[in-house]
Order: structure tokens, then sequence, then C-alpha cells
């Protein structure tokens, strides 16, 4: 089988596995999990196999002509090179482990075919992206998944949460997405094609002629997919999906769909400065929002939702400063220990009964229950924070040095602004960073007070999949070494003065959130907190569903808890009321966009109902109004009717013989 | 004979028949009228046969035809007439009104909303 027939079946695989479990579902369950696992571990198996075959050679292309579309062709078209190779192993093996995490967590769960097979569509939808060369085709994948998005953050539609934040998630993406599309269409027109080679051809030879206004254009995508500021709002909402979908979207998929295209047409956005100065400040923002929201945040999958936004701020400034190699590299390595962070997230919040970080904070034992879950969120955690030696901290290493690098003046043609910004923001946040991945640490595995309830041991394919994703948690950081044969080539070894600064800070920052928890966990056993819902017996989403359904009636808020010992609340005093809003941006659109919205449903309904539907009924009235005058005529009276008949015709033969005669 | 006498007595005859048709109240005056202006017709018929000299007397025949016709006409009616006093006590023209359109709000409200009803289900 030669390299592109196997790179055809990647995505193809886990599309006709959602198509088959989709059908079938109903009707045989017992196939159910097999369809779910079977091709999506087949797709990671090939992605390797193609992967292992490119080798970070040349890029290898395949096309065929899709349809002849009077302008410009579409294509179906395979770009292999070595992102995009790396990018689909991660998403395969990412997608395998969440398939089989879902056996056990959705184990009695009557809407699991259904689950299932979106899930494989939207592996599907994201390899078709990450292979795809032709931007018609990409863009396919690209609101395929915006779909299964929805659909799929939405899988608890019973609890009230769900519902809004599926719609939530797809309408911010969509607002996103229009532009996009019109970005796409520019971009094809000045470069008179979709294929992306072509169109970076079109770039070096100076062919785009607009090419600010269309990087504006499909950066407003890149946000809506990406989470990036100020689109990034539906991210956190969207935690009151499901955890292994959270994990798959909101981790290591979806959202980086938007960083894989920016870093496939970095040349086009490299050539306008504009653009790269908004990515850099688009970027800057989202690092240093989200890591002050993220150390406010009371449910555990927002802390890591926000967590996700900011690492996805970093990937941003990394590909505003230029480098790709550094963005893809921390994309690979994030989408690693954050799906290993939410798969964890996901055992705890079955053992603890709760997602409520204040709840587990009064809660002992938890970390003696779920030993594996500790283990590797431990080390999850310390790559997140970007500790050496684990994977997230030469991928962060990488960015930071890309950045010092532009910032310095050493990359061509990027601004030194640009440089400094990500720098400085990028700085900040790695000790935002690691304080939340502190707090969340500690408030989860080292509470004080009556012990968890015992739910026996977690299943073994939950277990499973957290060790087989620590591995590339733990090691990935060698492939520094290795990875820019694969890429561009730049270095992506970690250089000494922004490792010293970013491993300082993050100390920093993992100390002080330390002692203030040293100070604040006494108050725990003062303040009584914390609703649990322990189902022992049911299966692990049971618990979850219900946490979600009742952490606003428990807690008085979606996002925050009113718990004094909570070590954030200290750390961010008067800022952690707007932090745990996430800066009131969600109230901001409320009123600049739905409020208007509502006010102009308003008019139209009265415009409908008052002056449209007037002028309906006066168009009925008149004849109405005639019919009744005419109906007096009909009285039942024959000589009547025979006296008008005779009138008539007198007058008639009157004008007849007057006009007759020439009158 | 000139021809002026039979026109105008035809004419007389016809509006003596056109006014009792308009204007009488007894079904069979009515009757009786449009015979009046039958015969008028038929006055017409065979004083314009005489006065046109017609070969083939074409005005005596349609006179006959008429006739045969008229008879046929007041057989008819007067069966109707008697059959609707039987049924309703009177044969007063002004008084058989069933073709009369009732206003809407004339008739009852039920009977209103069954027909609203009926209309509902057929649509």
């Amino acid at each position: 089988m030669s390299t592109t027939t196997t790179a055809v079946l990647v995505p193809l695989l886990p599309f006709l596995g959602a198509v088959a479990g989709l059908l079938t579902g109903r009707r045989a369950p017992g196939f159910v999990r097999p369809l779910a696992v079977l091709p999506t571990l087949a797709a990671a198996v090939l992605a390797a196999v193609v992967a292992w075959r490119q080798g970070g050679g040349d890029a290898i292309d395949a096309a065929g002509r899709l349809t002849p579309t009077g302008s410009v062709p579409i294509d179906l078209a395979l770009h292999l090179d070595g992102f995009a190779v790396l990018v689909a192993l991660l998403v395969g093996v990412v997608a395998t482990c969440v398939q089989l995490y879902s056996t056990a967590y959705l184990r009695d769960d009557p809407r699991y075919p259904s689950y299932a097979a979106l899930v494989s569509l939207f592996t599907a939808a994201m390899l078709l992206v990450v292979y795809s060369g032709d931007l018609m085709v990409l863009l396919v994948g690209w609101e395929i998944m915006g779909i299964c998005s929805y659909f799929l953050v939405g899988h608890y539609w019973e609890t009230e949460a769900a519902r809004s934040a599926s719609l939530k998630a797809f309408l911010v993406t969509k607002l996103g997405d229009v532009p996009f599309l019109i970005g796409i269409l520019a971009l094809a027109a000045d470069a008179g094609t979709f294929r992306i080679n072509g169109i970076l051809t079109a770039v070096t030879s100076g062919g785009i002629d607009h090419p600010t206004l269309i990087a504006l254009l499909l950066l407003a995508g890149v946000a809506g997919k990406s989470a990036q500021f100020p689109l990034h709002t539906w991210l956190p909402d969207a935690m009151a999906g499901p955890t292994p979908v959270s994990a798959l979207i909101h981790a290591a998929t979806m959202v980086a769909a938007g960083v894989y295209f920016v870093a496939r047409l970095l040349p086009l956005f490299a050539a306008s400065t504009a653009a790269l100065v908004v990515l850099a400040v688009m970027a800057a923002v989202t690092m240093v929002g989200s890591g002050l929201a993220a150390l406010a945040q009371d449910d555990i999958k927002r802390v890591l939702a926000y967590s996700t936004v900011g690492q996805l701020g970093y990937m941003t400034g990394a590909l505003a400063v230029g480098d790709r190699d550094a963005a893809v590299f921390h994309l690979v390595s994030h989408g690693a220990f954050k799906a290993l962070l939410f798969l964890g997230a996901g055992v705890i919040i079955h053992a603890a009964g709760t997602n409520s970080l204040a709840a587990m904070a009064r809660t002992g034992g938890l970390a003696k229950r779920i030993p594996d879950a500790y283990w590797t969120m431990t080390v999850a955690l310390l790559a997140l924070a970007a500790i050496p030696p684990f994977s997230g901290f030469f991928s962060k290493e990488a960015v930071l040095g890309a950045a010092e690098h532009a910032a310095s003046g050493d990359a061509k043609g990027i601004p030194g602004a640009a440089g400094w910004l990500v720098l400085a923001a990028g700085l900040l946040t790695a000790l935002l960073t690691a304080a939340y991945a502190t707090r969340l640490w500690l408030m989860a595995f080292r509470g004080t007070g009556p012990e968890a309830a015992d739910h026996g041991k977690q299943p073994a394919a939950m277990n499973t999949v957290l060790w087989i994703l620590f591995v590339p948690t733990l090691a990935l950081g060698l492939a520094a070494w290795k990875l820019p044969d694969w890429f561009d080539g730049g270095s992506l070894t970690p250089t000494l003065t922004t490792s010293v600064l970013s491993t300082g800070c993050a100390l920093a920052g993992a100390i002080v959130m330390y002692a203030a928890w040293r100070r604040t966990a006494a108050l725990a056993a003062r303040t009584p907190l914390g609703a649990v819902a322990a189902d022992p017996d049911a299966a692990p989403y049971v618990s979850e569903e219900e946490s979600i359904a009742t952490h606003e009636a428990a807690y008085g808020d979606i996002a925050a808890a009113p718990d004094p010992a909570d070590p954030g609340r200290a750390l961010l005093g008067p800022l952690h009321r707007h932090a745990a809003a996430g800066f009131h941006l969600d109230a901001v659109y409320s009123a600049l966009f739905v409020r208007p919205t509502r006010a102009a449903a308003r008019l139209a309904r009265f415009l409908d109902r008052e002056v449209v539907e007037t002028y309906v009924r006066g168009t009925a009235g008149a004849p109405r109004l005639l019919g009744e005058a005419v109906r007096r005529a009909q009285t039942g009276n024959v000589q009547t009717y025979l006296s008008a008949l005779f009138a008539g015709a007198v007058v008639l033969a009157v004008a007849a013989v007057l006009v007759a005669n020439g009158a | 004979m000139h021809l002026v006498y039979p026109a105008v007595l035809a004419a007389l005859l016809f509006c003596t028949g056109l006014y009792g048709v308009l204007a009488r109240r007894n079904a069979i005056l009515v009757l009786m009228s449009v015979e009046l202006m039958l015969n008028a017709v038929n006055l017409n018929l065979v004083a314009f046969d005489v006065w046109l000299r017609d070969e083939l007397h074409a005005g005596q025949a349609l006179t006959l035809f008429t006739i045969a016709i008229a008879a046929a006409e007041i057989g008819i009616g007067l069966a109707i007439v008697l059959q609707v006093h039987r049924n309703r006590g009177t044969a007063d023209v002004d008084r058989l009104r069933d073709l009369r359109d009732d206003a809407p709000d004339a008739g009852s409200d039920t009977e209103r909303a069954d027909r609203e009803e009926k209309a509902e289900a057929a649509a």
C-alpha cells in the first residue's frame, strides 16, 4: 500500500466507523464498542505508518480534481509534511485513548452509540483538516468539527448548562467562521487556487494583493476555533460536556486546528506585519487573562479549560514571532499532557463525586483512592507548569526561545515588539500557570476532612489510558533534538537564559501558591462547604452529570465557589470576583450583541405584528366592506332582481342606440 | 290596416305584462302577466308576418310555436305555484325569500361555530 493510500485511509476509517455506528447502534448494541474503538485505533496505527514512511523528508503531495467550478477549482488534495504527519499521529493517539476511556466512562449511557459515532466523525474531520492540501476540503473538516462539537458538548442535554454551552460553542465559533470563509475566498481570488502549495507560492512571489486584510479575516476564524481572546468564551463553558469530550475536543484536536491552520499558512501571515502584531497582542491578552481566570475557577475542568486557552496562547504567540516549529511542538506536547489531565480529572470527579475544588479540599484521602490518576496527573501538572525535565518544559522553552530570538531582532521580518510582548506575557503566564497547577494539585489531592466514598477500583480502561498518555507527557521533551528534522529545521532545544527565567517564574508561582495554601487550608475545616453526589455503583459519567447540574445551585455560581480556604482567592484579592467571571467578557458580549439583537427582534416583532399585519388586515377588510354593501342587494325577492335586470337592459339599449347613431 | 295599430297594442300589452311581472305579488298573476308579454310578442309576429308578406309565413309558424311553449310553461308554472301554496300556505312572491343572503351576524353563534369547525376539518 502506497503512502498516499494509507494517508487516505486515515481520515476515512473513523468516518466509516461513525457511519456504521450511527446506522447499527440501535439494532446491534454489541458492535457499538468495537465500531467505536477499532477504526480509530486503526487510523492511529496507519497515521504512525504514514509518519514513519514520510520520515520528515520532502512533503508528499497527491491531488485529484474534485470538481471544475468554472473559476477556482477544488481539489481533493493531500499534503503530507512533517507537521501534518506528526499532528495526525497525535490526533489518532488521543482519539483512540478517548474512545477507550469512553467505553468505561459512559458505560451505561443510553446515548453511548451516537456519542461514540460522533467522536469518530469528529476524529475523521480533524484528520481531514490535518492532511488536507486544499483550503475548501480543509473547511469541510473544519465545519464538521464545529457541528460535532455542538452535539458532544450538549451530550448531557437534560442539564440547562450543557444546552446553553453547546449553543454558545456553536454560535461563537460560527461568529469566527464567517470572516474565515470570506478570508478563504478572498485568498483564493488573489492566488487563483485553493491549494495550499499554490497559495504559498503566490505569497513568495508577491501575488497576494491584500495580505493584511486576508490574514485578519482568517485570524477571526482561528480565534474562534482555537479559543483565543476575544472569542475564547465558549471553551470554559463547554466543560459542561462529558470529560472525554473535553479531552478530545477542547485539549488535543479541535482547538489545535486553528493553530495548525496558521502554522500551515504562516508565510501568508508573516507577509503582513500588522497581522503578526495582532496575533501577538491576541496571544498575550489570552495568556495572561486565562492564567488569572484559571486561578479563580472552582470547577476542576474549568481550571483546565482556562489552562488550555492559555497554552493555546503560547502557540499563537510562537506563530506571532514566526516560529511554527515551536508552535507545533507545543501543540503536540500540550495535546498529550492536557488530554491526560482531562481524563485524570474525569477519574477524580468520579471518585470525589463532585467537580468542585472547594469540596475536594474538604475530602481526605482522595489520592489514596485513585493512585493511578494521582501519579499521572502529578506529572502532567508538572509538565503543564513547565518544570524540567517533563515535555511541557521543552516545548514551552522552544516558544519562549523563539520569542526571545524575535525580541532581540534576530528573526527576519518579525517586528521586535511582537517578540517582546510574547516574551513578557509568556514569562508572566509561566508564573500564573505554575500557580494554578499547584492550586489544583493541592486542593484536589491534599484535602483534609472526611474520607471520600469508596468507589472500588477505577475501570481498567480508564487507568490504562492514563498510563498510555503518561509516556509522551514524560518523555516527549527528548524530541526537541529530533523534531527539527521533521519541521523547518530551526533549533527547538532550550536556551539557558529563557530556561532559567521561566523555570524561576514557575517555581516562584508554585512556592507563592504553596505558601498561600498553607495559610488558608486551615480555614477549610471551619467553613463547611460542598455538595457531593456519590454514586459508587453507577457509571462514572453519572457523578459528573449530577455535579454539573448542581454546581450553580450548591455554590451560587457556575464557575466559582464562596470558599475562604481557596488560596487562589487569597492571592487574587479583589481581582478574584472578576477573574471568576472571566473578566465579565460574557457580560460585555451580552451588552454588545445579545441585548441589541433582542431589541432588534422586538422591533421586528412590532413591525410585523403592528405594521405589516395592519396592511394585511386592511386588504382583507376592504373587500369585506364591499361585500357587505353588495349583500344588501341580495334580498331573495325575484321581482327586485328582474327590475334591476330590466333597468340594466334599458340602459344598455339606450347606450347602444346612442352609440349606433354616432352620438 | 296600418301596422301602427297592432304594434302599439302589442307594446301596451307588453308593458302591462312587464308591470305585472315586476309588481304583482300573487304568483298566479305574475304567470298571467308573463302570458300577456308572450302574447304581445305573438301579436307582433303575426302583424309583421302580414306586413312583410312573407312567402313562408315564418311569423305565423313561430307564433304557433310560442303558443305551444307558453301552454307548457303555464302548466309547469301553475303546478309549481300549487306546490308552493300547498307547502307554505301562500303564493305571495314577496314572502318567498329563501334565497336571501343573510348577514353573517344574523345566524346564531352555535351555527356559526359549527360552520367554522367544518371549515377547519375540511382544511
